[in-house]
């Protein structure tokens, strides 16, 4: 093996433990975070007596799902019971391996063993540093590594569709659930989530299509590129956003379309019959899912890593100027992608205490009647309007290509939030209908 | 490296076609069906077809299985596994196999030399180059060689009217679904 592949192999190894190790700990902490934001909007403390402020709420929830007695449902398939949990937790991790967490490292390293001597030496740990070194070169022989690594464990060519394909496998493990546990609560969790996860995941796909239009590729890297020399893409491709961001609460089983764990109706839905450690996996798969859904928002749509108004690229200079690929910028451009995913992870907990669960039809009336047309007509406008816009009017600054689409979209946003408001909140309440007569009276049903 | 990838892929799809047909249990044999499916795509991104392979997983593991499953879910089937496969179930598919297998055999023993001559000597009644001419095969030499613009190149350039047929088709398809599954629209 080359010094070089050697190299490669270790470093993406590195990743993979960074990447994991961060989000299966930033998962734990957000079941904490999910209670904290709850209290916050109910006026109330929530879990502050485990650690400092609650802190250690997790690593004690995780103690006793570890350390609890596992239960078996009397009649149950117990080889698919078992591996339920598991199908559910490996795909929603998975993703969080293609998603470009920080900006690419530009690494030229000759020999990685003498590169940790020296770093060492540096910080007065030559000793130290020497046996780090020695130890390395021992285990590994000689490792090089030169080019430009990348923010992603895997920059997969394919970008974007991995994320669909495997996200939708992700039922497999809720269904089987459902089936396996012989309960009726548990099969009816699992039947509709079945149902609800291949309606929205169409809607879902046909929502990225205009962002695939406007960057003409689906890796992650270079889509990225695109918003850093254009816009982001929340601007010219709000539709879209919106539209995604829907369909991702769908497909990550959060209220308003919570309906395979509806409470209030199937106890706890598919897994009612689950106890221990393996009713704690679905909740890690569904956090992790959520993690996966706010990341791909923020990639697709707020530019990922790129920090605003600085730029990589010296041919499309950001308003404050640009800058070179290093490790400080790659750990501040991580903060960035930090950031922008825990705000849309919050906006996620927030809906929870805003709108109320669906009724299943509405939720099936909502995903084939109103999001996919509704997508499809937004793929139709939009690639019309970026034919036009090239071709017709012959603008090829991709900064002012996006402002005019920005345009458009305000005017659409408009027509489509009329429409799924039917009147209520955007409209006014000049506009809204009142209940005619002296007062309201108690049950009276307004006038449409 | 590639071969070793080939040869494990290849075992895991048949070895997960072969249970997938032996099982009693119509879930278990719904998720070997997938887990073949798994292995195809294994094999496509062999090939350098990563779209073909994502599009596998997406629409047949992440769609299609999954209607399977709702369907084996929703009539509750598999709590009485019994065996509904009797003899002539056995005949038909000896016959299929005979059949797959001629065929195999017939592919096996068609070289790539063998393909060549029979194309310079005019090209074969089901050719779609020679039936859609449009330049095609000046187009597929020019074509982009990314993941996804050689396939979008022969689809919606050289072979646009049968992509666009295939479309007609499912969509009359799931016109008819419907009609035939609603009785009042």
């Amino acid at each position: 093996m080359s010094p070089e592949l050697k190299g490669f192999i270790l470093l993406s190894i590195l990743k993979m433990l960074v990447v994991f190790t961060v989000v299966l700990v930033g998962v734990a902490l957000l079941t904490l975070m999910e209670r904290k934001v709850s209290a916050w909007m109910q006026n109330r403390r929530g879990p502050n007596r485990v650690g400092w402020a609650g802190l250690l709420q997790p690593a004690a929830d995780g103690l006793k799902n570890i350390v609890k007695e596992e239960t078996f449902p009397a009649v149950a398939n117990t080889g698919l019971f078992l591996l339920a949990p598991a199908m559910a937790f490996i795909p929603a991790l998975l993703l969080s391996g293609v998603i470009p967490w920080a900006a690419p490292l530009p690494i030229s390293v000759d020999d990685f063993g003498e590169a940790i001597h020296a770093g060492l030496t540096s910080l007065y740990l030559e000793p130290t540093g020497r046996f780090i070194s020695w130890l390395f070169h021992l285990v590994f022989g000689p490792v090089s590594f030169h080019g430009v690594l990348s923010g992603a464990v895997a920059d997969l060519p394919v970008g974007f569709l991995f994320i669909l394909a495997v996200s939708s496998l992700g039922v497999y493990g809720i269904a089987l659930a459902g089936w396996s546990s012989n309960s009726k609560y548990a099969l009816l969790g699992g039947l509709r989530s079945s149902a609800q996860m291949v309606s929205y995941e169409v809607a879902m796909g046909v929502s990225l299509i205009p962002v695939l239009l406007l960057s003409g590729n689906v890796s992650f890297s270079e889509i990225i590129n695109r918003q850093q020399a254009g816009t982001w893409y929340i601007f010219p491709l709000f539709l879209s956003f919106f539209l995604y961001f829907v369909s991702g609460f769908a497909e990550t089983n959060r209220l308003p379309f919570d309906l395979p764990e509806a409470e209030s109706e199937l106890i706890a839905g598919y897994h009612t019959e689950y106890s221990a450690m393996k009713f704690s996996m679905f909740f890690i798969a569904e956090y992790s899912n959520v993690v996966t859904v706010s990341a791909v928002a923020s990639a697709l749509f707020f530019g990922g890593w790129d920090v605003p108004f600085i730029s990589v690229d010296p041919a499309h200079p950001g308003l404050l100027g640009t800058v070179n690929l290093g490790l400080l910028f790659t750990l501040l451009s991580a903060l960035v992608m930090f950031v922008k995913t825990m705000t849309f992870i919050f906006v996620v907990m927030w809906i929870r205490w805003t709108l109320p669960r669906f009724r299943y039809d509405q939720l099936m009336a909502l995903g084939w009647k109103v999001m996919l047309p509704m997508a499809l007509g937004y793929v139709m406008i939009i690639s019309t309007a970026i034919y036009v816009i090239e071709h017709g009017l012959g603008i090829e600054s991709a900064r002012t290509q996006s402002w005019i689409l920005f345009g458009l979209n305000l005017i659409l946003a408009y027509g489509v939030f009329g429409l799924l408001d039917r009147g209520r909140i955007v409209s006014g309440s000049n506009s809204r209908t009142r209940v005619p007569g002296p007062g309201p009276v108690a049950g009276a049903r307004r006038v449409a | 490296m590639t071969a070793a990838v080939f040869y494990l892929l290849g075992a895991s799809a048949i070895a997960s076609a072969l249970l997938c047909i032996t099982r009693k249990n119509p879930v278990s044999s719904a998720l070997w069906l997938v887990s073949t499916m798994f292995a195809l795509a294994g094999i496509y991104v062999l090939l350098h077809a990563q779209f073909i392979a994502v599009f596998q997983v997406l629409v047949y593991a992440g769609a299609v299985m999954v209607l399977f499953l709702f369907v084996i879910m929703l009539l509750n089937l598999g709590r009485e596994a019994s065996d509904v496969r009797g003899k002539p179930a056995w005949a038909l598919a000896a016959a299929v196999m005979v059949i797959l297998g001629a065929q195999f055999f017939a592919v096996w023993h068609y070289t790539p030399a063998q393909m060549a001559s029979e194309q310079h000597s005019g090209a074969a009644v089901a050719d779609p180059l020679a039936f859609f001419p449009n330049n095609a095969l000046a187009a597929e030499a020019a074509r982009p060689d990314d993941a996804f613009g050689a396939l979008s190149a022969s689809l919606f350039q050289n072979y646009l009217v049968p992509f666009e047929i295939t479309s007609v088709l499912l969509l009359v398809a799931a016109i008819g679904a419907v009609v035939l599954a609603k009785r009042r629209i």
